[in-house]
């Protein structure tokens, strides 16, 4: 039985709500947002259960089913839409008869984790730099922007590649993840900047200043959360970014090596059987599209109501 | 003007320079041996030490900097004695893969690359300005809605789909068009666009969905200010108010924006390429990343470098002309 209520002769308590379940409020209302809301966390959950899940479909990724496919086929799956079936539910792998469904899930969670880590590494570098440059300004500043400019004139796909190719016997998501972050951060650190510069005359950071606060305690406690809007909106928009590049490499060849499944690699892999085997090229590009759409959606909503800099009015 | 562009050219050069650098310094840094590259895996240990030799890896890394520096504008030689090869100016390295200099094969690949770059960018720039202006300026209308569904769908739509998409649509099912491959510009006009008219398709979409989602933002941000209220109260028709002052600010940011993408993509558009099998930089470049062969990959690095720095100066020089707020 409930227990909360109201006692009887007590006024109704204030219904005041915080700034962030306000936010919460105008997402849900937009319908474009609410399906990335629900998709981005339909994803995680799948990536994030990749295990158990595979498992309650009976295959593990790197589990062969020689009984799926058709050597007289040249491999192919044996059934109608790549053996789409109670066995295999979304079908298997042309030659190797390995489970799409427990791949598709795993390759989730490596292209996921690459994305949420890097976008970490950038959001992080981002906004310490950004904030640094926009506080102390003079050289800091000065040094700072132009290591932003100098990271902007590299052709950041094409170095990461070479980067990555060159690099051979290291941990490939680790190594990934720091090279994806490398090139990442000057955009944020450009919006952090800005945000502080407007920042840092208010009245009540120079009260703090005044009552002897230390830097590093405006920064952290004055200046850091009034910017967070921002950090948060530009994070979001920056995942389907990084779920596209990490997607990229894996296709070229550079990025995760087999048998880690993750989707880019997969489409690399099924990218010639499109023609005799259309749903294996589908399914990981689905989730593909599925999640860089979701969280491009979900970003543009965050922005819209965090950014006060949208001009969306 | 004249002071701000030596100071500008002065700056670009020291990017070039420290990019140059850094290149260098991680391809010497990261466990790689390039001379087993360039050697082949069946190679004696021997034969890996006169490769070294030869390509000067046995010295210390800033004088192997300083040999690629000085070489890049005098030229140099690979290795001593009648096997020694020449590489002039303007010297990137020495593929062993190809027995090439690298930048004969740039040279030999850049036009495919240019003309990928520059086709996609105009059928981009006509259809995510198109879009996103018409979105801008009927804000909040079903057609505002429409457009902006089907760019953010667009926008993220895998290039690798659209590519495939198109090869079965348009060559394999319908054989409207033949399977894309490269003709010289000065060869035929007709047949070099009808043979790229495909991946101009696939890149464009995807550049255009962004630009659309861009210059709606910008576009309604630049009607929002107060000299547009000016331009109308003056009485000026609307189309004047539009194109006149709305347009010419409100597509500035954008420059900013197609500078870096069009920088990037002249040196080659690695995944459509590898894609439609067009012999364009990209192509050597995954070639190159395939037998790593790393003088290649250094050097597409580089031009890559190049385009950017080079397309960003000329986008702040471009600047002074559209925005008349900018002086130098």
């Amino acid at each position: 039985m409930s227990t909360t209520t109201t006692p009887v002769g007590a006024a109704p308590a204030r219904t005041g709500r915080g700034p962030w379940r306000l936010v919460w409020d105008q997402l849900w209302a937009k319908g474009a947002a609410r399906f990335g809301l629900v998709t981005v966390a339909l994803l995680v959950l799948l990536a994030a259960l990749a295990g158990p899940l595979s498992d309650l479909g009976g295959w593990s990724p790197e589990e062969f089913d020689k009984r799926a496919i058709d050597p007289y086929l040249g491999g192919l799956p044996i059934g109608d839409f790549g053996g789409v079936g109670t066995r295999h539910w979304l079908g298997v792998e042309p030659a190797t008869g390995r489970d799409l469904f427990a791949r598709v899930l795993h390759g989730g969670q490596v292209s996921l984790l690459i994305a949420f880590t890097a976008t970490a590494v950038v959001v992080v570098t981002g906004t310490l730099t950004g904030i640094a440059a926009g506080y102390f300004g003079g050289r800091t500043d000065a040094v700072l922007s132009r290591l932003m400019d100098l990271t902007m004139s590299f052709p950041s796909l094409i170095f990461m590649i070479s980067m990555m190719s060159v690099a051979k016997d290291v941990n490939r998501v680790v190594l990934m993840t720091l090279v994806i972050g490398l090139f990442g951060w000057p955009g944020i650190a450009r919006v952090v900047r800005g945000q502080t510069l407007s920042l840092k005359h208010r009245e009540y950071v120079e009260a703090a200043k005044v009552g002897g606060a230390r830097s590093w305690r405006i920064l952290s406690r004055e200046i850091l959360p009034n910017v967070s809007g921002p950090i948060i909106a530009y994070t979001t928009l920056l995942v389907p970014g990084m779920i596209a590049t990490e997607a990229a490499l894996s296709y070229l060849g550079v990025g995760v090596r087999p048998p880690t499944p993750s989707w880019g690699q997969m489409i690399a892999e099924s990218i010639s059987f499109y023609e005799t085997d259309p749903t294996y090229f589908l399914i990981p590009t689905a989730f593909l599209f599925l999640a860089v759409l979701a969280f491009t959606l979900l970003g543009d909503a965050l922005r819209d109501i965090l950014d006060p800099r949208g001009g969306r009015s | 003007m004249i002071l701000y562009l030596g100071r500008r050219l002065l700056a670009a050069a020291g990017i070039l320079l420290a990019v140059c650098a850094i290149t260098f310094t991680i391809f010497y840094l990261l466990p790689s041996d390039p001379a087993v590259a360039a050697c082949g895996k069946t190679c004696s240990p021997e034969r890996v030490a006169e490769v070294k030799v030869a390509m000067g890896l046995d010295k210390p890394v800033w004088e192997q900097f300083a040999t690629y520096l000085t070489g890049i504008f005098a030229g140099r030689d690979y290795g001593s004695g009648p096997s020694a090869t020449h590489c002039g100016f303007p010297c990137l390295g020495y593929s062993y893969e190809y027995s090439l200099p690298v930048w004969n094969l740039l040279t030999d690949r850049l036009p495919v690359s240019v003309s990928l770059a520059v086709g996609a960018s105009v059928l981009w720039l006509v259809l995510g300005l198109g879009a996103g202006v018409t979105s801008a300026l009927r804000k909040g209308g079903a057609t505002d809605r429409t457009l902006m569904v089907l760019s953010v769908g667009a926008a993220s739509l895998p290039v690798y789909f659209t590519s495939i998409m198109l090869i079965w649509g348009v060559v394999r099912t319908a054989g409207l068009l033949p399977y894309p491959a490269y003709h010289a510009f000065t060869e035929n006009p007709f047949t070099w666009a009808s043979n790229l008219l495909l991946p101009w398709i696939a890149l464009a979409l995807l550049y255009a969905a962004m630009y659309a989602r861009q210059s709606r933002n910008s576009m309604i941000e630049a009607m929002a200010e107060p000299y547009i209220r000016t331009a109308r109260a003056k009485g000026l028709p609307p189309r004047t108010v539009t194109v006149k002052h709305g347009l010419r600010s409100g597509m500035t940011p954008i420059l900013t924006i197609f500078g870096m993408d069009l920088g990037g993509l002249l040196a080659g558009a690695v995944i459509t390429e590898s894609i439609f099998g067009l012999p364009g930089v990209g192509r050597l470049f995954y070639d190159a990343l395939v037998r790593s062969d790393q003088p290649v990959i250094l050097g597409v690095t580089l031009l890559a470098a190049a385009f950017i720095v080079a397309a960003n100066l000329l986008v702040d020089l471009l600047y002074a002309y559209v925005d008349p707020r900018v002086r130098y």
